[in-house]
């Protein structure tokens, strides 16, 4: 089996073989593979202590200052943020903070860089080069950037560097090669005119990115900005900056002109706002919560209406029907929704279970659950770290105390794990019912909420009652119900006996109150990219 | 004084040839009263006099008319017929449109002030064939299959994106409408519209025309009534899955932040203009004045895209001007349902005030008022075509959108600096370029910030062509493929592949 034999290869990450590991598999084969062979991964089940000294990763802390115009430097108010290891709850770096004036910097900077600068008026396949330059770079410098996000977010660095890291290459030599493929139509008209497109570049755009995947996010939005020939603004998260701050230097190195990537850490009312509401900014793409999604939105309509493309939150349904393999079932929910210790935006946040193999599941996902290794996300083999930060480790420990006041029934975890750090148990909540706030809420964490269901009519209904539809599993056999479910769950990404597999040619985003637009594929490229038609009349055409 | 172009007496007008028969709502297929009883006046144009009363529509009609569309989508026909089906049902519509044209068009004069023979020819003509066109598309909207990475099978369905809100101007009424419920209905989803409530008579007309092609019950609901009330309410439903508007720039936030703070609904905005039109020293002179002419006077300047700003080089500045006066002389105003009338009454009092008052400002603001400048006697809402030369860029006519007869000209020496200054404006709407050096063209067309360029030409919109704004004049693109997209989510679909031969 597959999953067997990549078992072996994460087995021996932490060794040599990850080179080989690498070459072997395509990038959605390792993510696929990694989904299930976590499950495997069973003889560690010895917990790993994480009260232990914590493990230091031999990368130095260098880039902390704004990117801004080409050069590094400090916030326009002298401001610093610590960024906080949330292993240990101590400060890894004092980091520039960016504020109103700094966006400003910014974005002049970035409009001077588009209005008069070579990046919009180079060839396409001069912009490509630059951009394949960059993936080049950011392969090379694979395990420092995994490192920063491991560090400042808590993230498996396993995953990072074998999964995530390589998924921003790819992502980059994706949009690499659509920079020279960017192309308008001509358009057969009904009168005697010569009508055709052209698909400009937007301008100047602002990018506001999360926490939880910091470097797939900026690959995500930077790759197809720069690919259309846009210039950018890039806030990170103020949890994770440190990632996104080496590539910019990266960028820098593989020859991208001065003030096209402006890179700004600093705070969401602030720096963030500054963003939305910039009047000299012509496109904002925001991925984070719904709540911040509606300010985004209202503070681009009350500037200069800038459009704007939002990757927001989740309440995704994992539907488990009663031909599923039971097995199967249980470790691709378990890691639908315990991956990146729950922070998913598309997180398998609502398992329903057929009720004709919900005792045997139930049994199952808690066996699976108590042996998640914990521990220090340095340390191979370890599963799970901890949450992000403090603020995220209380809201998630409060969705569990509400699970148990609403009744729901506890079958594991529920609590801190360890003495020190934001880590959280493994959680499972079984009988939760629909009227729930941890059934309704996104709770961003390693709580997994399971419930039981009847009927297909009855699944349909209760997946789609939710004010969300970003993502959704469908575990069966039958081709019928796989595409029955596939169109009836209102959700913008249908996993079918799979979860969370990642490809740059996949459309990313969600219906209802989940986003506006899309990222990944071909459908980004026109969120960064104004049509123009062009008309002039015909005289004497051949033909029409 | 500057030449008048009209006579200062009251415009003469005939007794319509048609009169109002659906005055009401159109929800679930019924032609019903607003649930509060209420009615507002549409009045003529031509003499301010009523033409009917119609049904009001409020918040708890929009909510009426959202059960009614969220029903017809959830669990009615329409999105599960096949798209050859749809595409046959809206095809016979554009048939049945096309049928009532004379009716349709001088409901629209009747309404809106606009002459019947370009209601007839470019109006209703227009949407017969915007509908055609959609029509066309029901069946051909594909999703892919997507290579993936590993061995996994990925496909994009493109499906309905379910309710839809659409909310049209009282400029182009009946072509509005096409233009949005066309491509809504083509992709298989209910629609909810709003008319202007200076012109509900043709939609609520073609409201009627659906019922006789088998359009479903709910899946087409028209709703008369004002913006901060049924407009507002559209806007802000929370069973609402998407909200498309054309009007003005001010309303357009207005409906976006309505949208942000309700379910996030995505927007679709075609917003106000303030278009350059740029000639050349090379242009072929009677050509330019010709299209300048058309640009700001065609439909009494009511148009978004009209060519408000009309930049020509000083080669030839004062050979454009002296003919585009002689031009605006000849034009025939009059009662727009006389043959061979070019220029009506504006849609109502409340534009003509602010076109007067633009008039006014220019006059104080120093412009060079070389033509009209008047109203047309005390009856009706005539304008004259009126000229300033002279305009200077930070003048209030040369900035806001006036949306009247009022052609603005302004003179400049050199290529670098006209595309400085066409793109020193807000908006990004269209613009217009009258040269025969395709080099300049070529140039310009990539150097203007606007969604749509017209070279040698103006004015040209056809169904295949996208049209939309750059900058605060929009978001998105109405019309040809691209508009397709306002109106579909994507969905991507994945599943394992076992023992593929090839990836």
């Amino acid at each position: 089996m597959a999953s067997r034999g990549l078992s072996y290869a994460i087995s021996r990450i932490a060794g040599s073989s990850c080179m080989r590991f690498r070459s072997a598999s395509s990038l959605s084969d390792i993510s696929r593979q990694c989904g299930r062979s976590w499950g495997a991964i069973r003889s560690y089940a010895v917990a790993a202590e994480v009260d232990e000294e914590p493990i230091k990763p031999p990368f130095d802390i260098t880039y902390t200052k704004l990117l801004i115009n080409g050069e590094f430097v400090d916030s326009a108010s002298g401001k610093t943020f610590p960024t906080v290891d949330p292993r240990t709850e101590e400060v890894i770096a004092n980091v520039a903070e960016g504020d109103v004036e700094d966006i400003d910097r910014a974005v002049k900077a970035a409009r001077k860089a588009f209005d008069e600068g070579p990046w919009p008026r180079m060839s396409s396949y001069e912009r490509s080069k630059i951009i394949h330059r960059f993936a080049d770079l950011i392969e090379k410098n694979n395990d420092e950037l995994a490192a920063l996000d491991t560090l400042d977010s808590g993230k498996i660095y396993d995953q990072a560097r074998l999964i995530e890291i390589p998924l921003v290459t790819r992502l980059f030599r994706y949009y690499g090669g659509w920079a020279d493929k960017i192309h308008g139509m001509t358009l057969p008209v009904d009168g005697p005119y010569q009508a055709y497109t052209l698909h400009e570049p937007i301008g100047v755009v602002g990018q506001i990115i999360p926490w939880n995947f910091p470097m797939v996010m900026f690959s995500w939005k930077v790759a197809p900005a720069l690919a259309c020939g846009n210039t950018i603004v890039l806030k990170t998260a103020e949890q994770t900056p440190l990632s996104s701050i080496l590539a910019g230097k990266l960028a820098l190195e593989a020859g991208l002109p001065p003030g096209v990537l402006n890179i700004v850490s600093g705070y969401g009312p602030t720096a963030g706002a500054a963003v939305s509401k910039h009047m000299d900014v012509d496109k904002v793409a925001f991925t984070g919560s719904t709540e911040v999604g509606k300010i985004i939105m209202q503070s681009a309509a009350q500037s200069n209406l800038k459009p704007v493309t939002l990757e927001l939150g989740g309440k995704s349904p994992f539907i488990i029907c009663e031909d599923a393999d039971v097995d199967q079932a249980v470790e691709l929910s378990h890691f639908a929704l315990f991956f990146n210790q729950g922070q998913c935006c598309c997180a398998g946040s609502r398992t329903f279970v057929h009720e004709s193999i919900y005792d045997e599941y139930l049994e199952k996902a808690k066996d699976r659950a108590l042996k998640r290794i914990v521990g220090d996300p340095f340390k191979s083999g370890v599963e799970q770290g901890p949450q992000v930060d403090e603020v995220q480790f209380n809201k998630v420990l409060g969705y569990i105390d509400a699970g148990q006041q609403e009744g729901a029934r506890l079958l594991t975890g529920g609590a801190r794990f360890g003495r020190k750090g934001y880590y959280i148990k493994p959680t499972i909540f079984a009988d939760v019912q629909d009227a729930m706030s941890i059934a309704k809420d996104e709770i961003f964490g390693p709580v997994q909420s399971v419930t039981k269901f009847r009927t297909l009519e009855e699944v349909v209904k209760r997946a789609n009652n939710t004010d969300y539809g970003l993502a959704a599993g469908v575990f069966t056999k039958s081709l019928d119900t796989a595409n029955t479910l596939s169109r009836a769950l209102r959700v913008g990404t249908v996993w079918i006996n799979c979860y969370d597999i990642f490809d740059a040619s996949v459309p990313f985003g969600g219906y209802k109150m989940s986003g506006v637009g899309r990222e990944k594929g071909e459908h980004v490229l026109k969120n960064y990219l104004q049509v123009k038609a062009v008309m002039t009349p015909l005289v004497n055409p051949a033909w029409l | 004084m500057a030449p008048s172009v009209g006579t200062s007496a009251d415009v003469e007008v005939e007794a319509a040839p048609v009169s109002a028969k659906y005055t009401k709502l159109f929800i679930d297929g019924q032609f019903v009263d607003a649930l509060s009883g209420k009615t507002f006046d549409t009045l003529d144009p031509r003499n301010g006099e009523l033409i009917a009363k119609v049904a009001e529509a409020d918040k708890e009609d929009v909510d009426l008319a959202v059960q009614a569309a969220r029903k017809a989508f959830d669990e009615g026909p329409w999105p599960r017929l096949s798209g050859y089906e749809r595409g046959r049902i809206l095809f016979k519509y554009a048939d049945i449109l096309e049928q009532h044209a004379d009716e349709l068009a001088a409901l629209e004069t009747l309404d809106n002030g606009k002459p019947v023979q370009y209601a007839r020819q470019l109006d209703v003509a227009g949407a017969v064939r915007i509908m055609r066109i959609f029509a066309g598309y029901a069946d051909k909207i594909s999703g892919r299959s997507v290579k993936m990475d590993g061995s996994y099978q990925g496909y994009t369905l493109h499906e309905p994106i379910g309710v839809v809100g659409q909310i049209i101007p009282w400029n182009f009424p009946l072509v509005m409408f096409a233009t949005k419920v066309s491509p809504a209905l083509a992709c298989g989803n209910t629609v909810i519209l709003k008319p202007a409530e200076q012109t509900p008579l043709t939609a609520l007309y073609a409201a009627h025309l659906a019922t006789e092609v088998g359009l479903p019950p709910g899946v087409l609901n028209v709703l008369p009534g004002f913006g901060p009330t049924a407009g507002a309410a559209i806007a802000s439903h929370i069973g609402i899955d998407k909200v498309s508007f054309t009007g003005s720039t001010e309303v357009g936030r207005k409906i976006m932040i309505a949208a942000a703070n309700s379910n996030l609904k995505p927007v679709t905005l075609e917003l106000g203009g303030k278009s350059p039109l740029i000639i050349l020293d090379d242009a072929d002179l009677d050509l330019a004045v010709q299209l300048s002419y058309m640009a700001i006077f065609f439909n009494q300047g009511q148009v978004c895209c009209a060519g408000s700003r009309i930049f020509v080089q000083e080669g030839i500045y004062d050979a454009f001007l002296k003919k585009s006066i002689e031009l605006a002389k000849q034009r025939v105003i009059g009662d727009p349902f006389k043959g061979g009338v070019e220029h009506g009454p504006l849609v109502d009092q409340l534009q003509l005030k602010t076109v007067m008052g633009y008039i006014e400002s220019g006059k104080e603001e120093g412009a060079n008022l070389v033509i009209g400048g008047n109203q047309i006697g005390s009856k009706g809402y005539y304008v004259e075509p009126t000229i300033f030369a002279d305009v200077q860029d930070n003048m209030k006519i040369a900035k806001e959108e006036i949306f009247g007869p009022v052609m603005s000209v302004f003179k400049f020496k050199s290529v670098e600096e006209i595309i400085q200054r066409a793109n020193n404006t807000n908006y990004g709407l269209a613009a217009g370029i009258v040269t025969k050096n395709i080099d300049l063209a070529n140039r310009f067309s990539r150097s203007i910030r606007a969604g749509i360029i017209w070279i040698n030409c103006y004015h040209i919109v056809d169904p295949s062509l996208p049209f939309g704004g750059y900058k605060m004049s929009g978001i998105g693109r109405e019309n040809g493929e691209y508009v397709l997209q306002n109106y579909l989510q994507v969905k991507a679909v994945v599943t394992p592949l076992y023992d593929s031969p090839w990836l």
